[in-house]
């Protein structure tokens, strides 16, 4: 039984990293970019839902709140930050990410300061059945991360944006040549993302009620190594990848012998992987074109 | 009027100098070939007339219009297709989808299914593996594929650089009987070319480009009776 909900468990906290690993690897695929303020995304939507929760007190408001705000903020970052830098080397677009997310971060210090909210999203209670006892918000975060994750997927196969997505990630110049606008691809791109992350935040809230300037920092951290272990700019791969890191997670938190090193062994999985297939487990080789 | 009319156009990599100000230019009906080494120019020419790499001086017009700050996206719409160097096909995308892609620019989606049927029946090898995915097809069905894909936008110029390469003798020849059939079914061809004697003889005009220069034009017939162009480019 005890196995059982420590593996629900794992796969709520999985489903949650895939949400956020999903960003990263669908800007990476098609913007070429590592976007390290994606984590802080997270954070902005908690405070979205932070200010709607206590204004009209409805989670499912505060969550369709942070769902436009993040959707509109990443579609802005893209514009302000990093469109100017399409071309530009790659360092210098990683910097101004991690400045960025430094901005989003100081920012929502400076409005909301520095002391954790808390943010009472809903008591959902335990799901009894027989000896089993499984916290409801795991279920919610499972069940809505899998339709979620279907309809991306659905989305990216058969249709024509979705479609236009994998053109433009394989070949940027052949994708122009059919007519695809590649920047409005990628600002597509960024929202979808965006919004998958006030997703993620809406869950992180459900599973601890305490929301700091910092809430995406490590969540973002291990979904982008998610992101890497599944293959990045692979989606099936960041689905893999995230529901990997929370098994891993949860089970090892679940020993207390190696519970204060639950942080290092996700990471070790990260090197290993890199070792034994540097392209990740779903993650293709690509060859240069010349 | 000329369909396509290039004029003076400059392109620099860096500092260095790719085009020095080259001038052509492609009629309705025609098919117009630049010959030329490796190097001299013919890619680079072919990406900046449809503005996948920037020119620095110079004019592109197209049906009289202006077109040499448009972005790469919309030179499609206005009738204007290329074949890339190395096919560029979509390699994890199917057959099928691939084609998709090349109609992605029409509105009118109810001529897709014809368009579709058209294509397979112009390349029965696509029709036989619309289903596969692109990367594992052969070279010469990915050329067929690259062809079919950019037919799919209905162009009024096909432009295709260097569709022979790396295909072997017989799929060549049935590469050039293609364009041949392309342009008698009424699209103007405009085509990059390093085998000059096959090209040159399905041409009605084409240019000799040299260091980013062009150094020698003419129907198809007189620069394939020219000493210079047989010296260099014919083997004799």
């Amino acid at each position: 039984m005890e196995f059982i909900e420590t593996l629900i468990s794992g796969l709520s906290i999985g489903s949650t990293y895939a949400m956020i690993a999903l960003g990263y690897t669908m800007v990476y695929g098609i913007a070429k970019m590592l976007n390290f303020a994606h984590g802080d995304v997270i954070m902005v939507g908690g405070y979205m839902i932070f200010l709607t929760m206590t204004a009209l007190g409805n989670p499912v408001v505060g969550l369709v709140a942070a769902i436009i705000f993040c959707t509109l903020l990443g579609i802005t970052i893209e514009k302000v930050a990093y469109k100017p830098l399409r071309g530009a080397s790659p360092l210098a677009v990683l910097i101004t990410a991690i400045g960025m997310s430094y901005l989003l971060q100081s920012m929502a210090q400076m409005i909301f300061g520095s002391a954790p909210k808390m943010v009472i999203v809903a008591d959902f209670g335990n799901l009894k059945l027989g000896s089993l006892s499984v916290p409801v918000y795991t279920l919610i975060t499972l069940g809505c991360s899998v339709v979620i994750m279907v309809i991306l997927s659905l989305f990216v196969k058969y249709t024509k944006v979705g479609r236009a997505m994998i053109a433009v990630s394989e070949d940027r110049g052949a994708a122009q040549l059919m007519g695809i606008n590649v920047n409005g691809i990628i600002t597509i791109t960024f929202a979808i993302g965006s919004a998958l992350a006030a997703f993620a935040g809406f869950f992180m809230l459900m599973k601890s009620p305490s929301l700091s300037n910092t809430l995406g920092a490590m969540p973002g951290i291990k979904a982008f190594t998610a992101a890497v272990i599944g293959g990045i700019g692979s989606i099936p791969g960041a689905m893999v990848g995230g529901i990997l890191m929370g098994v891993v997670e949860a089970f090892s938190l679940h020993v207390p012998a190696v519970a204060p090193y639950t942080d290092a062994i996700e990471f070790i999985i990260l090197i290993v992987i890199l070792l034994v297939k540097p392209t990740g487990i779903l993650g293709k080789v690509r060859r240069e074109k010349v | 009027m000329a369909l396509l009319e290039v004029k003076d156009l400059e392109v620099y990599y860096g500092v260095i100098c790719a085009l020095k100000g080259i001038s052509f230019e492609v009629n309705e009906g025609e098919i117009v070939t630049l010959i030329g080494a490796n190097g001299a120019g013919k890619t680079t020419t072919m990406q900046s007339v449809v503005g996948l790499i920037p020119s620095k001086a110079g004019s592109v017009t197209f049906e009289g219009k202006d077109i040499t700050k448009t972005p790469c996206h919309k030179i499609v719409h206005l009738g204007m297709t290329q074949v890339p160097e190395g096919r560029r096909v979509f390699q994890e995308l199917s057959v099928y989808e691939n084609l998709l892609m090349g109609a992605y620019s029409v509105k009118n989606s109810s001529s897709f299914k014809e368009d579709l049927e058209r294509i397979y029946t112009q390349f029965p090898r696509l029709a036989e593996r619309k289903n596969q995915i692109a990367g594992t097809l052969s070279g010469g069905e990915q050329q067929m594929l690259a062809m079919g894909r950019a037919l799919m936008s209905h162009p009024k110029l096909l432009m295709l650089d260097e569709p022979s390469m790396g295909l072997s003798p017989l799929l060549v020849d049935q590469v050039f009987d293609i364009i041949k059939s392309i342009n008698k079914d009424g699209t103007t061809v405009l085509l990059v070319e390093q085998n000059a004697g096959k090209s040159l003889a399905i041409s009605d005009r084409a240019y000799v480009l040299e260091n980013g220069k062009i150094v020698l034009s003419g129907t198809g017939e007189e620069l394939m009776a020219s000493e210079d162009v047989k010296k260099a480019y014919l083997g004799g």
